[in-house]
């Protein structure tokens, strides 16, 4: 059901964790509906000079949120912003159509600490 | 990397002896049971000595055995087929929540039709309550289908109380045996129905049977040629039931039984050692004998059982996260209306091939797994 590009990334994910005295979190999602994404970041010159990640779900979530990382790290938050779960999906290779949904929520996670990050910086 | 087979409720290897048999009559011996030709008659003895073991070993005569394509269709022939059969005497039909989908799905469908269907509840191990059973019992109640050993958590029903209850308010008992059948005793004296199957005991896909009770009317689901003296038609697969017959022979063993028994109760202590983890289903003699079922906190099902496969592990999982439906497992949640235990359970079924070895390896894997995911997981701290 999955590809081999992303049980490989399951294996080993790259952003796994949380940043120490980050600048900014961002979490979303319910045990209820089976996934919770967190993603931590530090900004640097208006810039995502690192990013983390912490997921409870399924595989395509899991590697989701590491891709989106990955696309994301040392991006403007502007540009940040504006990575689609499109962009996910398609760094992702194929991913079961009923899966595509868990995408959505890395990304979601992630502007929800821009958001905040730009309220503190107010 | 060497696999290690631990879904056999989901499907089974095919015992080498089953496969002997069963090339016999694809390749040496083919004739269609219904030929008068030496070939035919051939056939024909093969299916019917096949429908001799299959019905000693239910206490049943044999024509009171009914050949299908498995479990799926013998369940819908038992419920539609009976209720169909019965309307002249009522159109209610009393199951469980914790149900296989054919089931529960032969019910909405009879629902859709006009027929009124009552779901029973379980308590938190998943038993179902002879006293509720005869509560819900009316005038125009015509069958009670309940799941002799649940396939997600392996409760075994007091199918023989509960069969009492409906012989005493004169309504027709079914049983979907599928898991149960060889690995706990299931006689005609439980049910006036029973669906078995061959491929969860070592047999071949696609051959099941129902057992029914002499006397009983039933209406076809199929229309045909009146094979299985009019209660099913389709020419008989013979290789399928003559492997099923083997398979049951082979499988009628207490040895086999203990064997799993001990095994189940190893993994499952080994498994509760990790903390934040939770059986789901009883303990004991009341549970399924190849059956563990574990519930951990903090990670999701899928996560874990593709970990494991990564290791060659083959698991599965309650979880929404693996369904078609993205609905958590309606057994889990019918025993605790809680989604994260439902997510995050994982059925580890064994078989009389399993070893003691695979579990260990198991075991090991099973450990790293929860330790990376709970690393990964926001629910857990550090």
């Amino acid at each position: 059901m999955y590809t081999e590009q992303v049980t490989e990334r399951f294996k080993k994910p790259r952003f796994m964790g949380e940043i120490q005295e980050a600048d900014s979190t961002g979490e979303v999602g319910n045990v209820r509906c089976g996934d919770i994404m967190r993603v931590s970041i530090k900004v640097k010159d208006d810039r995502i000079a690192d990013i983390k990640f912490k997921t409870y779900g399924c595989v395509a979530a899991i590697v989701s949120s590491d891709y989106l990382c990955e696309l994301v790290k040392g991006k403007t938050l502007e540009e940040a912003e504006n990575v689609t779960s499109k962009d996910v999906i398609e760094r992702m290779g194929e991913v079961p159509a009923i899966k595509t949904h868990c995408s959505v929520l890395a990304q979601d996670a992630l502007r929800k600490a821009i958001k905040d990050y730009r309220k503190k910086c107010d | 990397m060497k696999t290690i087979y631990l879904d056999n409720s989901a499907t089974t290897k095919v015992d080498p002896e089953v496969m002997d048999v069963m090339d016999y009559y694809h390749g040496q011996t083919y004739g269609n049971a219904s030929s008068i030709h030496h070939e035919g008659k051939n056939a024909k003895k093969a299916l019917g000595e096949a429908r001799s073991i299959i019905a000693n070993s239910l206490g049943a005569n044999d024509d009171e055995i009914i050949f299908t394509s498995g479990g799926t269709e013998a369940n819908n022939l038992a419920i539609k087929g009976m209720m169909y059969a019965n309307e002249d005497k009522g159109r209610h039909l009393i199951t469980t929540k914790i149900e296989h989908d054919c089931v529960l799905n032969s019910g909405k469908a009879l629902e859709a039709e006009g027929f009124d269907v009552t779901y029973l509840d379980v308590d938190s191990e998943g038993f179902v309550s002879p006293e509720a059973l005869e509560k819900n019992l009316r005038e125009d109640t015509v069958l009670v289908s309940i799941i002799h050993a649940n396939n997600e958590i392996g409760t075994i029903q007091d199918i023989q109380r509960l069969s009492n209850i409906c012989k005493q308010h004169d309504v027709l008992f079914h049983t979907d045996a599928c898991q149960s059948y060889t690995k706990t005793p299931i006689t005609t004296e439980m049910a006036d129905l029973i669906t078995i199957n061959a491929h969860k005991l070592h047999g071949p896909k696609g051959v099941g049977a129902l057992y029914v009770k002499q006397g009983t009317a039933i209406k076809p689901l199929l229309d045909g040629g009146g094979h299985e003296r009019k209660r099913r038609s389709g020419t008989e697969n013979v290789p399928g039931i003559v492997g099923f017959a083997k398979a049951v022979e082979l499988g009628m063993d207490e040895a086999h039984v203990n064997k799993m028994q001990a095994l189940r109760d190893y993994l499952i202590d080994e498994i509760l050692k990790i903390p934040h983890t939770r059986l789901n289903g009883p303990r004991g003699e009341q549970r399924l004998c190849n059956n563990a079922n574990i519930s951990f906190r903090f990670i999701e099902g899928e996560s874990i059982i593709m970990n494991l496969d990564t290791q060659g592990i083959c698991t599965s999982t309650g979880s929404a996260c693996s369904s078609q439906t993205l609905e958590p497992s309606h057994v889990l949640m019918a025993i605790e209306d809680d989604p994260e235990r439902a997510h995050g359970s994982v059925r580890f079924t064994i078989s009389r091939y399993t070893t003691k070895e695979e579990l260990d390896r198991t075991l090991t894997a099973l450990k790293a797994t929860v330790d990376k995911l709970r690393r990964i997981s926001p629910l857990t701290e550090g």
